[in-house]
């Protein structure tokens, strides 16, 4: 246990302490910010459109650090020398997975105020995209270790891993965004199922590909 | 004698290449046994089946106690100072920072304690490595090439750290495309099983 603890915090100190941590954070700020620019300050149609845009870009902000997840750990023998100590691949894809949640979710989460500001979200929308999105996070983070780990062995894997997240996450954005919608009241239960069904396949997924990368 | 590890009628294919088949051996307490041979007569893949990070084509592995590993990666974090890098493993394999001091020491690291991974050499990295190998107290070491990059001075270290790991009762199997002076060391001819 005291193992599975020290490498959490690994994968957290590498995820905060490398600056890795303000891109994608920045990069959801940036959509947020220039979505105004794109389509005019008129306030009702930037709230009525803007909290779709929000978790478009959340979704795309998600996939940003999908190369640095399971690729330096590959290549620094990190993953061999935890497999070498018995590890499951599952175990260490599950920690990864709780990990990145939070070192990727938080930050998420708290820039998500400030951009629905910026879009004129009233507070009533802005706690309905909160709990949204902090339902959605898990599914994420779990979405983004899987794809790292497929596309860990090749070059470009980073841009493969968007291929393979998108259509996964597409009912999410479906269902997160529906939440804000007067006549979705059903939507998040739906969302919650299906970031429960991504987060508890995600480990099982993510460790036949951890698997999969010793071959 | 204990038997630590076993590998009977093990047989290796790495792309098509049959590397090789029908191998066994045997590693008893204190005992050390060299694998020689020229690049690509399956050293390495020998010593990731005896890991168990590859699968046999046929064959049984079977490792009585635990196992540490040196390969070509260090596996130590690039950014942190060598003794936190360090400390990691340890948290890892749940020993104590005592283990880790008395292995820096073997290997004479200790003035490098402060200094990051990245910026040691190729031979303060393998010896780095071989401190995380020493403190994790498993009792099989697998070591593929550790003294590449080092020089005499950290070679016999290296060489003393083996021999009191064996007068410990732990075994080691020895990768090395060169000769290393390690006393009364069993030998396996890789290049002549192709």
């Amino acid at each position: 246990m005291t193992a599975l603890i020290a490498l959490f915090w690994r994968d957290l100190r590498r995820a905060w302490g490398s600056g890795a941590l303000w891109l994608p954070i920045l990069f959801f700020l940036l959509v947020a910010t220039a979505f105004p620019f794109a389509v005019g300050p008129d306030a009702p149609l930037l709230r009525r459109a803007g909290g779709g845009m929000v978790w478009v870009a959340a979704l795309l902000a998600a996939l940003l650090p999908i190369d640095r997840l399971v690729k330096p750990d590959k290549d620094a023998g990190v993953l061999d020398q935890l497999a070498v100590r018995g590890f499951a691949d599952e175990v260490i894809a599950a920690v990864k997975i709780g990990a990145h949640a939070i070192g990727f979710g938080l930050p998420l989460i708290v820039a998500l105020f400030p951009a629905a500001a910026l879009l004129a979200q009233d507070s009533g929308r802005v706690e309905m995209l909160a709990t949204g999105i902090a339902i959605a996070v898990p599914a994420l983070a779990s979405l983004a270790v899987l794809s790292a780990a497929l596309t860990a062995n090749h070059k470009g894997g980073s841009a493969i891993g968007g291929l393979l997240i998108l259509p996964l996450a597409v009912p999410m954005l479906i269902f997160g965004a529906g939440m804000l919608d007067p006549s979705g009241r059903g939507a998040v239960k739906l969302l919650a199922a299906t970031s429960l069904l991504l987060t508890v396949i995600g480990p099982f997924a993510a460790g036949a590909a951890l698997r999969g990368l010793r071959e | 004698m204990t038997e630590l590890l076993r590998i009977d009628q093990l047989a290796c294919i790495r792309g098509d290449r049959l590397l090789f088949e029908g191998l066994s051996l045997a590693l008893n307490r204190g005992g050390a046994l060299w694998l020689r041979g020229p690049n690509g007569a399956g050293k390495s893949s020998l010593i990731r089946l005896a890991a168990g990070l590859l699968r046999p084509a046929a064959g049984l592995v079977e490792r009585r106690e635990r196992v540490a590993l040196i390969d070509e990666t260090a596996a130590l974090d690039a950014e942190l100072p060598l003794r936190r890098a360090l400390d990691f493993w340890a948290r890892v394999d749940t020993v104590d920072g005592y283990s880790v001091d008395r292995a820096m020491d073997e290997m004479a690291l200790n003035n490098l304690a402060e200094v990051p991974i990245s910026m040691l050499s190729t031979g303060q990295r393998k010896r780095a490595a071989m401190v995380r190998v020493i403190a994790s107290g498993a009792p099989i070491w697998l070591l593929d090439e550790p003294a590449n990059g080092m020089d005499d001075a950290a070679q016999a270290r290296l060489v003393a750290a083996i021999a009191r790991h064996r007068a410990n009762g732990g075994a080691v199997l020895l990768a090395s495309h060169f000769a290393l002076d390690v006393p009364d060391l069993a030998e396996l001819d890789m290049g002549a099983l192709a």
